[in-house]
């Protein structure tokens, strides 16, 4: 089973709700992020920017609302019911299959620590794509060499930095060759002067136009690289924009206030 | 122990008051309790040995002449049979017991729970006697469609003879235990390694083999091979069965020769052997699976014995003209 994703990957979130118990994380989320363009979430801790973001490829179950790739629903099919329609739950095989579409980066790596790092790269595009193990292991080789690890091909990830990791990482997220990018404060878990390296590995491949939605405190990396801003508060968004309307020229109070305590 | 300069040659006058601490000779702490310690149990280890070699009852001839009569190494061998069987069955059962009790459905936990439950409960020596009387329950055992036609049917107690019984008794016993140490294995596996694994889509069963099993094995290891070797030992339950493994063989030989002490040690010899050539393997299993998990491997036992020699005999070399060892 061979997929070869197209391009383009257009995100778009409906009135995504999504609660634990009786705690609303999410409260009726709308957003859309064309194709090639980046996208940062910033927000206050808790105020439901990782679960949103793990909502887009479906490692979270919404409870109402919907998400859909380049028009495609995540997690869920339409078909017709008695007239009408109805939507069915896709099995796990099928969802596994859309997520090779999203390429995910974790605030705490989740490298596999028992594979080297040119195994973490490799295993995916071999056991989920079905690609010939040859191949993909010169493609990430080159990968590897993109996030500037070449050498590091054989280390096991214990070996390797916080920044290291992360960049392997990010090489492993590539490797599937997604339509969209998803970063989970990929650099929260970093020493300071790590956060450089890898923040650097991704305006990289902003710039290569590749479609990305990053959840981040950095408001430099935002400033940099960001075609649009959102701000996130108590599972709502509250304000969106350019990142100069913003991050300069912030509308709401609670934007204000936030932007106040981190700059 | 090493030196922070170095050692002046004895004899040499000591140095005067003001000479600045790092030329000063580092004299080592003494520990005489740790010697005094020592002292005793080199004593006491004497008085053992020397019990062992004068004492005319352990009739070290008897144990020497019967250590590897034939039909002690067909023992060992059953003993050898019965434990890798068991232990195989056990834990590929016990992966399965452990895989159902994680599963999402509901009947699988509770099927698996109850599992364990009863064959943790009730004693082996029970479940033993219990399979090897399974004739007396179900005379002949059929195979064919659950509730429809049967296509084929064995007679009961030609399928589970003695050694039959022993392995179903052992195996299904030992599953109860080994599902819990894989299930303790695989959830000190960390969540994110499941999530990572979801969402670069690798397929579920993969998930288990490639990424949570090789982790979980560091866990299972330990306790795993401690299991084999209760499993060693263990099986000399099997004497209940008068089933010909290593134990059985011996009480049969002293019942006949009235030579019992001498035919304890020869068992109890090679219990030991057995054991450690599990725990050799241990070592290299473990070694295996801390791949990834430690920064560099340990060495192996050999590695560290030539790195002891090479520093030895380094030692050894640096004496005579008063350096200090490095």
């Amino acid at each position: 089973m061979t997929t070869t994703p197209t391009r383009p990957g257009r995100v778009e979130v409906r009135g995504v709700h999504k609660s634990y118990g009786s705690h609303e994380v999410l409260a009726g989320v709308d957003l859309v992020v064309e194709p090639g363009t980046v996208t940062v979430v910033l927000g206050p801790s808790g105020s439901g920017k990782s679960t949103l973001l793990r909502s887009i490829n479906h490692l979270e179950k919404v409870d109402r609302g919907f998400v859909a790739l380049d028009g495609e629903l995540v997690g869920y099919r339409r078909r017709p019911h008695r007239g009408g329609e109805r939507l069915h739950e896709l099995k796990e095989q099928d969802v596994l299959r859309q997520r090779t579409r999203f390429g995910f980066v974790f605030q705490a790596f989740n490298l596999f620590p028992h594979l080297t790092a040119l195994d973490n790269v490799v295993e995916a595009p071999v056991s989920a794509q079905g690609r010939r193990r040859s191949e993909v292991v010169v493609e990430a080789r080159a990968l590897l060499e993109q996030v500037g690890l070449a050498e590091k091909a054989a280390a096991y990830p214990r070996q390797l930095s916080g920044g290291q990791q992360q960049r392997v990482a990010i090489a492993r997220a590539l490797a599937m060759r997604p339509a969209v990018l998803l970063f989970d404060e990929p650099t929260s878990a970093l020493d300071p002067e790590l956060v450089g390296d890898v923040l650097g590995v991704i305006e990289e491949l902003a710039r290569g136009g590749t479609t990305m939605i990053v959840v981040t405190h950095e408001i430099g990396f935002a400033r940099r690289a960001a075609d649009q801003v959102v701000f996130m508060d108590a599972g709502r968004i509250v304000e969106q924009g350019p990142p100069e309307q913003v991050l300069d020229a912030p509308q709401h109070e609670r934007t204000k206030a936030f932007l106040a305590r981190v700059l | 122990m090493t030196t922070l300069a170095p050692e002046p040659t004895a004899g040499t006058v000591a140095p005067p008051p003001d000479t600045p601490f790092d030329q000063l000779r580092v004299v080592p702490a003494r520990h005489p309790g740790r010697w005094v310690a020592t002292g005793v149990v080199a004593v006491g280890l004497a008085m053992v040995l020397n019990s062992l070699i004068t004492n005319p009852r352990w009739e070290w001839d008897v144990v020497a002449a019967y250590l590897t009569e034939e039909s002690i190494v067909r023992g060992v061998w059953t003993t050898v049979q019965l434990t890798l069987i068991t232990a195989v069955l056990g834990f590929a059962l016990g992966t399965v017991l452990a895989l159902m009790r994680l599963s999402r459905s509901p009947l699988l936990q509770a099927v698996s729970w109850g599992y364990t439950w009863i064959f943790r409960s009730v004693p082996l020596i029970l479940q033993l006697l219990l399979w090897y009387n399974l004739a007396y329950l179900y005379e002949s055992l059929d195979f064919g469609i659950p509730f429809g036609p049967s296509f084929a049917s064995v007679d009961t107690l030609s399928l589970i003879d003695k050694f039959g019984a022993a392995i179903l008794g052992l195996g299904l016993h030992q599953a109860a235990y080994s599902a819990e140490i894989v299930r303790a294995g695989i959830l000190s596996v960390d969540q994110g390694q499941l999530e990572a694994a979801a969402s670069l889509g690798i397929p579920r069963r993969r998930q288990q083999t490639r990424i949570v099993l090789p982790q979980a094995m560091r866990a299972i290891v330990p306790t795993a091979v401690n299991e084999v070797i209760g499993l060693f030992k263990g099986t000399s339950i099997v004497y209940v069965l008068a089933l010909g493994e290593l134990f059985y063989t011996v009480q049969v030989i002293y019942g006949r020769t009235q030579r019992v002490l001498p035919m304890l040690v020869v068992a109890a010899v090679w219990y030991v052997v057995l054991t450690t050539v599990v725990t050799v393997v241990q070592y290299y299993v473990e070694r295996y699976y801390a791949r990834g998990a430690v920064r560099t491997l340990p060495p192996t036992p050999l590695q560290r014995l030539r790195t002891n020699l090479t520093a030895g005999l380094a030692r050894v070399g640096s004496r005579p003209d008063g350096t200090a060892p490095r």
